[in-house]
């Protein structure tokens, strides 16, 4: 009798779990920056005649935003416009709740030259937090001195390194299939800069920066066969690494640069992940599966792969480890689709494409926990990429049937869609290490 | 005979239903890395008179047949709508052993896109297995998967979806 009352408080107990466990996969997304902090971004002072070359102050407080943690009082609400520590007037903007603020000039230094300042300001204590005098920069680098003091200013107050000097890469299609032409691009993180790399009629797809940022490998289907290609960004120089028969897809680098992750479906079209290391061309296979493998990432000591597959019916996470890689363990389990796994860079988090009441969404799975949740909120969302710092990432989304880039903070609290320019799809952005590798 | 040709078809279309996600050949690991680069299919017709005027017959049968296979979402198997174009291929193959068809194998938009390579590989190694079924040797037929890459009409509803999972034979470049 007991042993029957204590077996139904345990399935009161379970009914009360199961919803909560899947509460999880459908967690509300909090757009709003309830837990941002407040800081003023003031535009920058310009001391020179004509109209200043460039607004600072603006991508700085932009870079700020997207990050998620940072809340910059709009431009308008400013009341006052000091360039120097000496001008602010702290009771103002501790009165427009501004915890922090951020003061510059930019001073002109004969043709196409400038000089530019700035400082970091607590607003709540009055304390000067950063002082730099003797930036320097010309018409064309103002863009990135602007994104290197957010950089600055974002690891001051967070203690994380700031991303906003680094880069994506992505793919888009221009035209009317079937006559559609292929670019693939290398821009800054806001997608500002664009440069293109490769153009061609035949699909790009699945760009993958080197663990030193000086290289993309990529998979083309020139000539109308799949192949991997390695392209070096400063020469343009490309070298074809694997065009064996059948897929030769989703390239990912191993953490020393030495071996590619990749997977091939050889002749039989068996869809496997294999590993090929790039001096020696040693092709050695990875799974061993008649399902689809596929999509592999590598953790951080290049140890282990994690890969999608579809062995038990539907695309899950597994995981192997490459010194022994007979035997798969599945990492993930709720929800119907969990694919294209990208792990952070601190190795506590999955970035996987997966499917929310019928839509295709970016989440991400606490490893530890298997906490699993959404952060983005399209139907049709993909390819997701963690920020080299974590704080973010980026992914490609849908806007009225356009392929567009969207970035979310990590906690899903700010989400923005780029601008990405011209009438093209884009899609497939990944983001490159820090400059100088990891 | 036609009877039993037809029923010989039906079944190996069943065969193919029957078993969507595995393989039935297995790759040995311990094989060589397979080092051949992109090849590029090429149509070497040589046949010459009459027989040439016969195999332009079947050709254009078989492409009046159809040249674009269906497929339902997240399946592979040849619906039995479909096994006439097959025939009618394999048909023409059989007729000239020197000549290749490219199998390319496509999906919709819907998942993430190297998935979906996975799946349009499925789809063309269906149409492979079912060739191969009716005398078309492994030598003729070279698959390439598009996945989502190359939509044959663009649009994000089932009508579009349903004109993109698909598998295409062709013939030369």
């Amino acid at each position: 009798m007991l042993k029957l009352a204590r077996l139904l408080a345990i399935a009161a107990v379970a009914a009360l779990i199961a919803p909560a466990a899947n509460a999880q996969l459908v967690i509300e997304i909090t757009r709003g920056q309830e837990n941002a902090v407040p800081i003023a971004v003031v535009p920058f002072g310009w001391t020179g005649t004509d109209a200043a070359p460039f607004d600072m102050a603006q991508v700085i407080a932009s870079d700020l935003r997207g990050s998620g943690r940072f809340d910059p009082v709009p431009f308008d609400k400013m009341i006052d416009r000091p360039s120097s520590g000496q001008e602010i007037r702290f009771d103002d903007w501790r009165y427009l709740k501004s915890d922090f603020i951020v003061v510059g000039k930019l001073i002109p230094q004969g043709a196409d030259r400038y000089a530019a300042q700035f400082e970091l300001y607590n607003v709540l204590n009055n304390e000067r937090l950063v002082s730099q005098q003797n930036l320097t920069a010309t018409t064309g680098s103002l863009r990135a001195l602007s994104h290197r003091i957010a950089d600055i200013i974002f690891e001051k107050l967070t203690g994380v390194r700031g991303a906003f000097s680094t880069r994506i890469a992505y793919v888009s299609a221009e035209g009317t299939p079937p006559n559609q032409r292929y670019k693939l691009i290398v821009s800054d993180y806001d997608s500002e800069n664009p440069q293109v790399v490769r153009e061609q009629d035949e699909p790009i797809m699945s760009p993958a920066w080197s663990p030193d940022g000086t290289r993309l490998a990529y998979v083309s289907f020139e000539n109308k066969v799949s192949s991997i290609v390695v392209q070096t960004l400063r020469t343009a120089e490309r070298s074809r690494v694997s065009a064996r028969s059948g897929i030769n897809g989703a390239p990912a680098w191993s953490p020393d640069g030495s071996t590619l992750a990749l997977t091939l479906s050889r002749k039989d079209g068996d869809v496997d992940v294999y590993t090929l290391k790039l001096q020696s061309q040693e092709l050695k296979r990875m799974t061993f599966d008649p399902g689809i493998d596929t999509e592999p990432t590598w953790s951080a000591d290049g140890r282990k792969l994690y890969f999608n597959s579809d062995r038990a019916g539907s695309p899950q996470i597994y995981e192997i480890d490459v010194a022994n890689p007979e035997r798969a363990a599945r990492v993930t389990f709720d929800g119907p689709y969990n694919a294209r796994p990208r792990l952070s860079p601190d190795g506590k988090q999955l970035a996987v494409v997966l499917q929310d009441r019928g839509n295709f969404r970016i989440g991400t799975l606490e490893l530890q926990s298997r906490a699993l949740r959404v952060l983005s909120n399209g139907r049709q969302d993909e390819s997701p990429s963690f920020a080299p710092n974590g704080a973010m990432l980026i992914y490609a989304t849908q806007d009225r049937g356009r392929g567009v880039l969207a970035t979310v903070a990590v906690d899903g609290t700010f989400q923005q869609t780029l601008k990405a320019k011209g009438g093209g799809d884009v899609r497939e952005p990944v983001w490159s290490p820090f400059p100088g590798g990891r | 005979m036609r009877v039993a040709q037809l029923m010989l078809i039906a079944m190996s279309g069943l065969a193919l239903a029957g078993c969507p996600k595995k393989q039935t050949t297995l790759p040995d690991a311990s094989n060589p890395p397979d080092q051949s680069s992109a090849q590029t299919s090429q149509t070497t017709d040589t046949s010459v008179g009459e027989g040439r005027d016969a195999n332009q017959v079947l050709l254009d049968t078989a492409k009046q047949t159809g040249t674009i296979i269906y497929f339902d979402y997240d399946r592979a198997e040849i619906k039995p709508e479909f096994v006439t174009i097959v025939t009618a291929h394999a048909k023409y193959l059989n007729a000239n052993a020197n000549n290749k068809v490219r199998l390319e194998g496509h999906s919709d938009e819907r998942g993430s896109r190297e998935y979906n390579i996975g799946l349009g590989e499925r789809r063309a190694q269906a149409v492979r297995r079912a060739l191969m079924l009716q005398g078309v040797t492994e030598a003729q037929i070279t698959t390439v998967s598009y996945g989502e890459e190359r939509p044959a009409v663009q649009g994000s509803d089932e009508a579009a979806y349903a004109k993109n999972r698909r598998v295409e034979l062709v013939y030369g470049r």
